[in-house]
């Protein structure tokens, strides 16, 4: 039995949408010259992708990673894979002037799914979904809590948020997301 | 409710996401200054009315400080610019000359 | 009698019939009814009392502008007081109650306040409540709170529920009539994101209830055509049942969506807060029909006579079989012709102008109807209703020249453009003296973040009032392209300003000429109020009420401000408006809460383990946005014995205290260490790798603002502990420092506070349970005092910290927050044969306390520096510079006289209250008694037997043994002693072991 657990052991609610704790993810922060060769190496060994550009996320398969900001990148990993990755990081970027931190046990991540899923995030966050681009990482606040989301697939966005405020935010979703609630009903 | 230009990741971003942090530019003194000079840095603020220069922290989003040119009147934004700045660019300072000829400059 | 015709009202749906209630009275409307129309239908015109003389009043208007007919709606959970029934849609089952009345709407008592109407003019409040002085608390407040406000507040808790939704567009349009459609066009056509909203639940505004034609068409079908071009748009969003309510710094307008008002139960939310950013803002809200002071115009059955237009037009409802028309304009015309097609009888137009030969007055003569130019309405006869008018010269003093029978009065005042949105973030008026109105100034709107006009207000909004110039404007405005539509009008002659009826009216009939009907003022008030030397508008406003009732004096402001500029003997410009703030009209409460309510009323921060403490009898105590347990209630123990237990439980065997909360921040770098000594107080670049330090942060003012336990994780990392409340300040502080100051440095940061569960194991048993969760060698050669150790308990991935809040056997142990339960579960189970047992904060702090260790929020306020508390061994001497060395040396700081750190020790062994001062000697400059200490922490030691406490006092460390008095409360003086502030295993024996 693995004694790790995410905050709310994937609860879900279905509404007008299906808002789910989507369980552990494996989460590294990595703060350096984003625009290093190493760091470009570092990125592509750990989660095969690109250095994002800002405020993109770059996604391979289940890895992913996130711009945070000019100095900041959000490696994705399988939870897992977390401890393997830090260490594979760290030795990447030796000698280079950087920061690698595990904050997979810091965080929770939620999906939104549905035909109408952006509606459940309007209704919480100060973000303009009509120029949102596809492949964005969008870091806002969900409410009154700090929120990061990005459109994980054709109906689909995930959001990630600290984990202390897992049952807040899943309130929060379920609350949107509640059937007639819909912003734009057919 | 303003919304600011982050010039770090380009959102721009309603004043829920930011964090304010007053006046920009000041000098720091520390050990060694003058009575009068600890107390200017400490405790003297500008409150103009009319063109500010001030701190703002994109808090919900990249986290980064950045500067901010606003008329503190009209609430115009003449424009953000980085944290890491000595003072505001030379060309935001034509740019808001050109719109208060009356201004009577930075510092 | 006001009655429901048998033809006609383009809104309802007679297929359709709704029932309802009215003072438990069973009535009944139709499908598209507002509340007001429905209650005229069923005869229902007086609708509730006025706030001060309780005088009847009925349905004045049809819209957001009426000021009288205010209910209760909803029972229990659904109850909401001075809901407007002109803009509350009728749904079947809708249970309504008058307000402000007792003992019935019928016959009230209060309205012993008419016949004291005299003794009550403006500021009657002020003049009257002032002296004596004690008669304020007893005798006034308690009356005026008896009969102050019109609805009572619910008692029951919401059973609705409300939500935020956040928009951006290019443009946004408020208002949906011609104007707001034309607009709309025109911007969705040049390309540019559109939102469009109106308040009502139906498009087309006042054209479609006067049937013009618009390029040749009805409008109903213009409007209708025009709202289907608008749907096939995806650059467009159109909303019904929403009101622009307020319009905000850089675009920020607010969208009132009353998604379910109309429909409640079907589980939609009640309301819907939209906060727009809007590229730029159009205003087409329209204009309001004023009111005519005419003695007597508050009796129900006097009416707005487009509200009575719109009555028999869209719901059928006649206000009175024999309506008289009062007005000083055209427009009021068109009211007499739909009662006419109505098959109502139009006894006569009262005109006050001195000829009335436009168009619509000579078809309404063609129709038959006596027009009576130059004349006036003297008074209105009537109690609860109108039974007749006495028509005067307009020019006279009010000598009645004929009585006229009737059952409604339908008056034109003219009208005022709606300039509220306008106006609220700072758009200017100018007084436009040919159509006597307040009109946006075009040359001074409100500016957004490029200094640019943020808001165009277009139609009659503008100031506009034919169909053809609204058109125009709007499509002109919002950069249409080719030619606007046309509109087919009747040319109308000027108005003519009419601010009193009879313009030489007596103090009788002005006493009887009401301003604002719900708040009781009237044309004498305002004039009382200039004699009395009230000259701005503001004033005059709050002094005698005028326009600070629910509807803000939509209706009747203008005439207000001009019989104030009359008075003054000033032209209305130089008198001004008072100032326009949002809302529009009220919104709930509920939806400016959205969805912050109940559990997610605000985020609650949970660690790891807050699912155990909550199902093992957690006290809980609010820290930050987290919630700690202050101890753990066990069955039948009351909270003083569960922390009392605790205590010992620790100084005896072994406790478990969860802290998780407190702040982790890795700072990392080649400057890491420079970064750190500039940050805290001592000395952290020194600090070897494995060691664990002690330290404190400052304010640049010197002031100390955090503490925690600094750890050096390798050569060139630092973890740094904060408290519980500082973790995202303390991050955010030197995020501030490394990115504004010392940009230069290599230094980052990372706050992890949330990746680690974290556990305190304290007491003598604290070894013995670790060790047999085993994995790691924990004596204490192997992990001295003051030191970490990385490795695995019990399988957990660990570090290990040997530091001590409790002054016992301790450690400090993080572990992924993600095993963070099964972590605390795991030493709960190992612990048992110890007398493990989880302690909350009460316990700590005690402990803490017993230990003479500070606590900041206890010992700091903001106004205490690290000297203060005896702290200096925690400054280093060594360096130059710390955030906050230089305030520590300026005069006042470094004062012997500041009060300082001591333990204080009742003679008595009582606990002293909290927060005590202790007296001194001598009174100060304003005769009141010196002070010369404080408590700052205080509690009852189980330990000790009895109080100990921490305090300021000045001088306090040289003052050792004396005894100072401490004032409580009922005259008693408390007597303490100083001592040392360690009051316990003061060479700390028991924490090295």
């Amino acid at each position: 039995m693995s004694k790790a657990v995410s905050a709310l052991g994937g609860a879900s609610h279905k509404g007008f949408a299906e808002v789910a704790e989507a369980g552990l993810r494996g989460m590294i922060t990595v703060r350096g010259d984003l625009s290093s060769a190493a760091m470009k190496k570092a990125v592509k060994a750990a989660a095969g992708t690109a250095v994002p550009a800002a405020r993109r996320i770059e996604i391979a398969g289940d890895k992913a990673t996130a711009w945070m900001s000019p100095d900041e990148l959000l490696v994705m990993v399988p939870y897992e894979a977390a401890q393997d990755t830090v260490a594979a990081l760290e030795k990447a970027l030796a000698g280079e002037h950087h920061l690698v931190a595990d904050v997979s046990d810091a965080r929770s991540v939620f999906t939104i799914q549905g035909a109408k899923a952006p509606e459940v995030l309007m209704k919480l966050c100060p973000v303009d979904f009509g120029t949102l681009a596809e492949g964005e990482i969008r870091r806002t606040r969900a409410a009154q809590v700090a929120a990061a989301f990005w459109k994980s697939g054709a109906e689909e966005f995930t959001l990630v948020s600290f984990r202390s405020v897992a049952g807040y935010v899943m309130g929060l979703l379920e609350v949107s997301s509640r059937a007639g609630g819909e912003i734009f009903p057919a | 409710m303003l919304t600011l230009e982050c010039p770090y990741c380009g959102v721009k971003a309603e004043e829920t996401e930011l964090q304010a942090g007053g006046e920009a530019h000041l000098k720091r003194y520390g050990p060694g200054a003058s009575d009068e000079e600890f107390e200017g840095y400490l405790f003297m603020r500008k409150n103009p009315k009319g063109v500010h220069f001030e701190r703002w922290r994109h808090a919900y989003g990249c986290g980064k400080w950045f500067l901010a040119a606003r008329c503190t009147a009209t609430l115009e934004v003449f424009g953000t610019y980085p944290a890491q700045s000595t003072q505001p660019p030379v060309d935001l300072q034509a740019k808001i000359k050109a719109k208060r000829p009356n201004w009577e400059g930075y510092k | 009698m006001s009655t429901r015709l048998s033809k006609g009202g383009r809104l309802i749906d007679r297929s359709k019939p709704l029932s309802f209630t009215f003072n438990g009275r069973r009535m009944q409307g139709y499908a598209g009814d507002t509340l007001a129309s429905a209650l005229l239908g069923a005869d229902q015109m007086l609708v509730g009392r006025s706030f001060k003389y309780h005088r009847p009043r009925g349905i004045i208007a049809s819209g957001a502008e009426e000021p009288n007919a205010l209910v209760g709606l909803g029972e229990g959970g659904k109850f909401e007081p001075n809901q407007r029934t002109t803009t509350t849609e009728l749904f079947d089952g809708a249970v309504t109650a008058s307000q402000n009345h007792w003992p019935s709407l019928e016959f009230d008592v209060g309205a012993i306040n008419n016949k004291l109407g005299r003794f009550l003019p403006g500021g009657f409040y002020y003049k009257t409540f002032m002296y004596p002085r004690f008669a304020w608390k007893h005798v006034f407040e308690p009356i005026i709170r008896q009969s102050a406000g019109l609805g009572k507040a619910p008692t029951a808790r919401d059973e609705d529920h409300y939500e935020y939704a956040y928009a951006f567009a290019d443009v946004v349009v408020a208002g949906g009539g011609i104007a707001g459609l034309t607009a709309a066009l025109a911007a969705a056509k040049a390309g540019k994101r559109v939102w469009l909203m109106e308040q009502t639940a139906d498009w087309g505004g006042r054209a479609v209830v006067d049937a013009i034609e618009i390029d040749g068409k009805p409008a109903e079908d213009w409007v209708a055509e025009t709202v289907a071009a608008l749907s096939a748009m995806d650059n467009v969003t159109l909303r019904t049942r929403t009101m622009a309510s307020g319009l905000f710094d850089h675009g920020y307008i607010m969208g009132y969506e009353r998604v379910a008002d109309h429909t409640p139960g079907d589980g939609r939310p009640r309301h819907r807060l939209w906060r727009i950013r809007a590229g730029h803002v159009i205003t087409a809200t329209g204009a309001i029909e004023r009111s005519l002071s005419f003695a007597g115009n508050d009796i129900p059955g006097v009416m707005l006579a487009s509200a009575v237009r719109d009555y028999v037009v869209n719901w059928a409802v006649s206000p009175g079989d024999r309506t008289v028309i009062v007005t000083n304009n055209d427009d009021a015309y068109r009211t007499a012709l739909a009662l006419l097609d109505a098959g109502l009888v139009v006894p006569t137009v009262i005109d006050a102008r001195a000829e009335a030969k436009g168009a619509l007055p000579e078809a309404v003569r063609a129709r038959g109807v006596r027009v009576l130019a130059g004349h006036g309405i003297a008074k209105v006869k009537g109690g609860k209703r109108v039974t007749g008018v006495s028509v005067c010269i307009q020019e006279g003093e009010g000598a009645e020249i004929e009585a006229i029978a009737c059952d409604a009065v339908a008056m034109s005042g003219g009208w005022s453009p709606v300039v509220h949105l306008w106006s609220h973030c700072g758009g200017k008026l100018i007084w436009d003296a040919d159509r006597a109105m307040f009109r946006p100034d075009p040359n001074r709107p409100a500016t957004g973040d490029d200094g640019a006009a943020m808001v165009t207000a277009v139609g009659s909004a503008n100031g506009h009032l034919t169909a053809d110039e609204v058109l125009t404007d709007a499509h002109k405005a919002a950069g249409g392209e080719g030619k606007a539509p046309a509109a087919a009008i009747e040319a109308e002659a000027p108005m003519m300003p009419v601010w009193i009826m009879p313009q030489g009216a007596g103090p009788a009939l002005r006493m009887k000429m009401w301003l604002d009907p719900q708040n009781d003022v009237k044309v004498s008030d305002v004039q009382l109020a200039a004699r009395e030397g009230y000259e701005s508008v503001e004033h005059t406003k709050r002094y005698t009420t005028l326009g600070m009732a629910t509807d803000q004096g939509k209706m009747s402001n203008i005439n207000g401000l001009a019989i104030l500029s009359d008075a003054l003997h000033r032209p209305i410009p130089e008198t001004g408006t008072t100032t326009f703030r949002p809302p529009y009209t009220p919104i709930s409460i509920g939806a400016i809460a959205g969805e912050a309510r109940g559990d997610i009323f605000q985020p609650l921060r949970r660690t790891p383990m807050h699912g155990w403490h909550e199902t093992h009898g957690a006290h809980w105590e609010p820290v930050g946005l987290w919630r700690r347990p202050y101890c753990f209630l066990r069955t039948g123990e009351g909270v003083h014995d569960a922390v009392n237990r605790e205590i010992r439980s620790v100084r005896n065997a072994v406790g478990l205290l969860d802290a998780s909360t407190l702040g982790k921040i890795i700072v990392k770098g080649p400057d890491a260490g420079k970064f750190l000594d500039m940050l805290y107080t001592n000395m952290m670049s020194t600090l070897p790798v494995g060691k664990c330090r002690y330290g404190l942060m400052c304010s640049e003012n010197g002031f100390l603002s955090d503490d925690g336990v600094v750890v050096r994780l390798s050569e060139d990392t630092w973890l740094c502990h904060t408290t519980t409340g500082g973790a995202d300040r303390i991050h955010g502080w030197m995020e501030d420092w490394l990115q504004c100051e010392w940009w230069d440095w290599k230094v980052y940061t990372a706050n992890v506070t949330e990746q680690y569960a974290q556990v305190a194991i304290a007491g003598p048993n604290a070894r013995k349970l670790l060790e047999k969760l085993g994995g790691m060698d924990l004596s204490k050669e192997a992990i001295p005092f003051m030191e970490w150790r990385e490795g695995t308990l019990g399988g957990f991935r660990a570090r290990v910290h040997r530091i001590s809040f409790s002054g016992e056997l301790s450690f400090e142990v993080a572990v992924p927050a993600s095993e963070g339960r099964a972590f605390w579960d795991a030493l709960l189970a190992a612990g048992e044969e110890f007398g493990v047992a989880p302690y909350g904060t009460e316990a700590m702090h005690i402990m803490r306390a017993e230990k003479g260790f500070i606590m900041i929020g206890d010992e700091t306020d903001g106004t205490v520096i690290p000297q203060d508390l005896n702290l200096q061994w925690a400054i280093s001497k060594k360096k130059a510079d710390y955030l906050g060395k230089r305030a520590q040396e300026r005069s006042h700081m470094a004062s012997p006289d500041r009060w300082k750190l001591v333990g204080l020790e009742t003679l008595d062994g009582s606990v002293i209250p909290d927060g005590a001062y202790a007296v001194a000697e001598g009174v100060n400059a304003n005769g009141q008694r010196n002070m010369q200490g404080r408590v700052t922490s205080t509690y009852y030691s189980p330990t000790l037997n009895k109080g100990i406490a921490m305090g300021l006092v000045k001088h306090g460390p040289d003052r050792m043994g004396e005894v100072i008095d401490f004032p409580v409360d009922d005259g008693k003086v408390v007597k303490a002693r100083i001592v040392d502030p360690v009051f316990f295993d003061k060479d700390g024996e028991k924490q090295n072991v």
